[in-house]
């Protein structure tokens, strides 16, 4: 993901941070520097709530891990209301039924803390346009949840029955993004466009939220106790 | 240690500093919320049937702990004993001589009394062992074999000596002695069982305390070991800001195994990348981004592809010029598969010398002798990725 040109074209995204340690928001504004508009930062779950609602910001860099309910607590509290603000995971953690948990409230990606700045700011910019963002171990993640089901059909997916499934495709774009490669990278190997591997990987997305499948849920839960 | 906290139970207990003279009946009062006036009543009043009253004045007395209070006790505690003791001995031995049937009655009383405040003054974990103990002896399954053997030695035991003493039939000198065993008992018991059970409570509160902070000293030790050398290094090589991820990197891999407990699974394929991985990036310095989907049991083969996957890893850390490298790994039915991916320099695969010892036999070769194959995509400045496969 490291062809920030390509994103910087786009418009600047306005940004506000959810972390509870100033320390590191003050690092994240530092190092997204004039490349997005960051116009407010919280420490606690309450009190993003109300400034998210009166600043209506394009993405919300949400903490994982904080108490009172962390990241979690922002996008429940949040809600429906602001359909055009999107919530974008940023966590040192490492516990795959968190960040499962998170994708399923709404957030669209997921990164690691130690993602570089250009990294970030493009990924930023990709949610601000809708899109989502995996970082290799999200996809790494779903990929495991979806193991053990049956490939679905690849005709185009409307929503039915393959929502607990991947298409062969889906899975194709899944295991390219856990080795490292970027959607420019992903779209030369499998020979279509950067768009259809946008929409590859927001269908993922897509089936992650809405799959009511019991395998997801045993699967986070197997994984707490290994 | 529980972490479960049973409810706060109201304890009875003296209140000295409320009472007249121990403050028995303050306390007893106050627990059952009735008039301190009513209590010491009913006291007086049971003094009138056979001195009871003043036998359980006596016995709540010594077996009552007192509230915590900011007062010291007026008495020095041993002489409170003593003087207990004296008044209950001579309460019991005084209603045993002048009521007709005072000396069964009063004993009886008394050891259900004693009975019954030991069991109050317990702690919850002492009551469900005794519940467990008692239940042992008559209901324990087929292992637990010993449990009805004393109950049967016992039982055998009462028969036999009954038995024994009712061919003599003597039975004035019979119940004389019986009734002194049981005061004997009973006092005994009512005397010296509260001692005992504090004792024991005062023991387990002492090894709880000493598990804490035998824990306290473990995370003490754990965060002096690793967690302020990192920081003290990391001071020391501020000018090296490789040196410096390196050992915050490390670190917070230790840290996260600490706090997060992932169980590691040796002898498995998963955690042997994850260690690969957490060398190589100690070792070079770099960042590597390890996926890992599925797991096996590590075989000959594996353990050749997991070797394999260090190899181009280290390559990668060496070569490649930039410090992050992708380690995917996938576990299919009939395939495993690893990948090694860098965004660095590239190389040009035709002009490598077939002597090149790196790629050539430590990863084509090795793979190759267990039946997988090796691709090695790379152009000079697309970066470098390995593709190595293994069949099941």
């Amino acid at each position: 993901m490291t062809e920030g040109s390509e994103q910087a074209a786009r418009r600047s995204a306005r940004v506000f941070l959810v972390d509870d340690h100033a320390m590191f928001r003050a690092g994240v504004k530092a190092e997204l520097g004039d490349r997005v508009d960051v116009v407010g930062e919280a420490g606690t779950p309450a009190e993003a709530v109300g400034a998210i609602r009166e600043l209506r910001p394009d993405v919300v860099l949400l903490d994982v891990h904080m108490p009172d309910g962390g990241g979690l607590a922002v996008i429940e509290g949040v809600g429906n209301d602001l359909p055009d603000t999107r919530f974008l995971a940023l966590s040192v953690s490492d516990a795959a039924e968190d960040v499962i948990a998170l994708i399923r409230a709404g957030a669209r990606g997921y990164v690691t803390k130690t993602i570089s700045a250009d990294d970030l700011a493009d990924a930023v910019l990709r949610v601000a346009d809708g899109d989502v963002v995996f970082s290799p171990r999200l996809a790494g993640f779903v990929l495991d949840a979806f193991r053990e089901a049956p490939l679905a059909p690849s005709t185009p997916d409307d929503g039915g029955p393959e929502l607990d499934q991947l298409t062969p495709r889906e899975r194709e774009v899944l295991r390219l993004l856990a080795r490292g490669y970027a959607y420019k990278e992903i779209a030369a190997e499998l020979f279509i466009s950067i768009k259809t591997v946008e929409t590859h990987a927001s269908n993922v997305l897509r089936k992650l939220q809405l799959s009511s499948r019991h395998q997801l849920t045993r699967w986070a839960a197997d994984r707490r106790m290994l | 240690m529980t972490a479960v906290q049973a409810p706060a139970r109201r304890r009875l207990c003296r209140w000295p500093d409320e009472g007249r003279l121990a403050g028995v009946a303050a306390g007893i009062a106050e627990h059952v919320r009735v008039n301190v006036r009513l209590v010491r009543a009913i006291f007086i009043v049971l003094s009138f049937a056979g001195g009871l009253g003043l036998a359980l004045y006596g016995a709540y007395w010594i077996v009552l702990p007192t509230r915590e209070s900011v007062h010291p006790p007026r008495l020095p505690r041993w002489l409170e004993y003593a003087l207990a003791g004296v008044v209950g001995l001579v309460v019991i031995v005084a209603v045993g001589w002048w009521l007709p049937l005072g000396g069964l009655f009063v004993p009886t009383m008394l050891a259900c009394l004693g009975g019954a405040l030991i069991w109050r003054q317990a702690t919850d974990t002492e009551r469900m062992r005794l519940l467990r103990l008692s239940r042992n002896s008559f209901g324990a399954d087929y292992a637990d074999r010993t449990g009805r053997l004393r109950l049967a030695a016992g039982a055998i035991l009462v028969i036999a000596g009954a038995a024994l003493v009712l061919r003599r039939a003597d039975f004035t000198a019979l119940r004389d002695g019986a009734v002194a065993m049981v005061v004997t008992v009973a006092g005994l018991a009512l005397l010296t069982g509260p001692w005992w059970m504090r004792l024991v409570a005062q023991l387990g509160a002492e090894r709880t305390e000493r598990i804490r902070s035998q824990e306290r000293a473990d995370i003490a030790a754990h965060l002096h070991d690793s967690v302020l050398q990192t920081l003290a290094l990391i001071q020391r090589n501020a000018g090296s800001p490789r040196e410096v991820s390196r050992l915050a990197r490390g670190q917070e891999r230790e840290l996260r195994t600490l706090l997060y407990g992932e169980r590691r699974r040796e002898g498995q394929l998963a955690d042997e990348l994850r260690v690969i991985a957490a060398d190589v990036e100690d070792d070079y310095a770099i960042e590597v981004e390890a996926v890992v989907v599925g797991d096996a049991a590590l075989d000959e083969a594996l353990a050749a592809l997991a070797a394999a996957a260090r190899e181009a890893l280290v390559n990668a850390a060496k070569h490649s010029g930039v410090e992050t490298v992708s380690l995917y790994a996938e576990v299919e039915p009939h395939e495993v598969s690893v990948f090694v991916k860098d965004r660095g320099v590239g190389f040009d695969i035709d002009a490598v010398a077939d002597d090149r010892q790196g790629v050539r036999g430590s990863i084509v070769g090795r793979i190759e002798r267990h039946g997988g194959q090796v691709t090695v995509r790379s152009s000079p400045g697309e970066g470098t990725e390995i593709q190595m496969r293994m069949a099941r």
